[in-house]
C-alpha cells in the first residue's frame, strides 16, 4: 500500500478509537506508529510528547502532523492531520444535527442538569491535577494565583476581558523577570 | 460573517490552547459568549459530549459549535481553523527551526504561559460550579444542585483512593446523567 494512503487509514482508526483526550490516545500512537509501524523510534515519540506539551493545539493534531511529516512530507502531514479528525469530524456534525431537539426530551435534559455539574467537576480536577505536576516557584505560582484571581472577577463582574490578554500579559511579565534575572547574574559577574 | 468569525475565533483557540483540552474550554467560552452563540449551559453539554466521543475536545468543540451556527460549512470552517495553528507550528519546528523551544527566551515565554492557563482553567471550573449552584444569577442559590455537587466530588475522589485510576471523565458523566434522572425526574 502506498505509504501516502497508509498513514491516511492508519490515523482514520486512531482518531475513531481515542476516547478519553490526548494523554490516551498518545499511547495508542506509541502503540501503532511505534511498536507495529516502526514509523518514528520511541525516542521521537518522547520528543514529540514534550514538544506537543510545549505547542498549542490538540496533542493527537501535533503527533499525527509529526509522523505524517517524517514519513510522507507535507503531503503525508495534511493526509495524517486529515485522517485523525474526520471520524470525530462526522460523528459531532451528525450529533449536531439533533442535540437541540434531543435535549428538549424531559428525562434528558434531567440527565444533562446532572451531567453540568460532573463538567464543572472536571474542569476544576484538570486544573488541580496540572498544580500538582508544575514546578512550584515564587514566579510561577504568582502568575497562576494572579491569573485566577482576574478572571474569576472578570466572570463574576461580567466584563469582557479575553483570556489570551491574560495569557499575553502573564507571558510578558515571564519575560521580564527572566531579562531581569539575567541582567543581575551579568553585573554579579562583574 | 458567521464564517468570517468562526475562522478568527478559532484560529485563537488553536493558537493559544497551550496545555492540552482543557486549556481550549476557557478559550472558546470566550469566543462562544462574546459572539452570543451558546451559553454556559450549552458550553457544559458539549463539554460533556465531547468527553463521551472520540476525538479531540477542542476539535470536537469547533465542529459543533460550528455546525450549529453556519451548517456543514461552518463546521469545516471552524474545525481547520481550530486544527491549522498546530499543524503548522509542527510543520515550522521540524522543518525550520529544531532549536526553538530550547531558546532560553522561549522556555521564559512558555513559563509564563502555562502558569496562567493553570490559574484560566481553574477559575473556569471554580465558576462554572459556582454558577451550577445558584450563586452567580437572580434564581437564588440551588440546594439540589448543590448537594449533587458534594455527591459526585466524593464519588469521584473517593474512587482514587479505592482504585488506582478511580473512575474516567465518561464514567463520572454517565453517573452523573443518572443521578440528573434520578433527583430531577420525581
Amino acid at each position: 500500500m502506498p505509504i501516502l494512503i497508509e498513514l491516511f487509514l492508519t490515523f482514520v482508526r486512531i482518531g475513531l478509537f481515542t476516547f478519553g483526550g490526548g494523554y490516551a490516545m498518545l499511547s495508542i500512537i506509541e502503540n501503532i506508529c511505534v511498536e507495529k509501524k516502526n514509523w518514528i523510534t520511541h525516542d521521537e515519540m518522547m520528543n514529540v510528547t514534550v514538544i506537543a506539551e510545549s505547542t498549542p493545539g490538540p496533542i493527537a493534531i501535533n503527533c499525527a502532523t509529526f509522523v505524517g511529516y517524517k514519513k510522507g512530507k507535507v503531503p503525508g502531514a495534511v493526509l495524517a492531520t486529515f485522517g485523525v479528525v474526520l471520524p470525530s469530524f462526522i460523528i459531532i456534525f451528525a450529533i449536531s444535527m439533533f442535540l437541540e431537539g434531543f435535549l428538549e426530551i424531559t428525562w434528558i435534559a434531567h440527565a444533562f442538569q446532572g451531567i453540568k455539574i460532573a463538567v464543572g467537576i472536571l474542569i476544576l480536577d484538570a486544573a488541580l491535577k496540572m498544580i500538582k505536576k508544575m514546578q512550584k516557584r515564587p514566579l510561577q505560582v504568582g502568575i497562576l494565583v494572579a491569573a485566577f484571581v482576574v478572571l474569576m472577577l472578570v466572570n463574576v463582574l461580567k466584563i469582557h476581558v479575553s483570556s489570551i490578554l491574560i495569557m499575553l500579559a502573564s507571558a510578558l511579565v515571564s519575560l521580564t523577570f527572566f531579562q531581569i534575572n539575567r541582567f543581575r547574574r551579568k553585573e554579579g559577574q562583574v | 460573517m458567521i464564517y468570517l468569525d468562526l475562522l478568527i475565533g478559532f484560529l485563537e483557540v488553536g493558537l493559544f490552547s497551550f496545555g492540552g483540552a482543557y486549556a481550549a474550554i476557557p478559550l472558546i467560552r470566550d469566543v462562544v459568549l462574546a459572539h452570543g452563540w451558546m451559553d454556559d449551559e450549552m458550553i457544559s453539554y458539549m463539554i460533556a459530549v465531547s468527553e463521551s466521543t472520540p476525538g479531540p475536545l477542542m476539535v470536537n468543540l469547533a465542529t459543533y459549535i460550528g455546525s450549529n451556527k453556519g451548517g456543514l460549512l461552518g463546521a469545516v470552517i471552524a474545525t481547520t481553523a481550530v486544527v491549522l495553528p498546530a499543524f503548522f507550528i509542527i510543520l515550522i519546528i521540524m522543518g525550520l527551526a529544531k532549536t526553538l523551544l530550547k531558546n532560553p527566551y522561549a522556555q521564559a515565554i512558555l513559563t509564563g504561559l502555562k502558569s496562567c492557563v493553570i490559574g484560566v482553567i481553574l477559575a473556569t471550573g471554580a465558576y462554572m460550579i459556582l454558577g451550577n449552584c445558584g450563586f452567580m444569577n437572580e434564581n437564588g442559590i440551588d440546594i439540589t444542585a448543590i448537594l449533587i455537587t458534594i455527591g459526585l466530588a466524593i464519588v469521584y475522589y473517593g474512587a482514587r483512593k479505592v482504585r488506582k485510576n478511580g473512575i474516567s471523565p465518561i464514567g463520572l458523566i454517565c453517573i452523573a446523567a443518572v443521578v440528573g434522572v434520578v433527583v430531577y425526574g420525581i
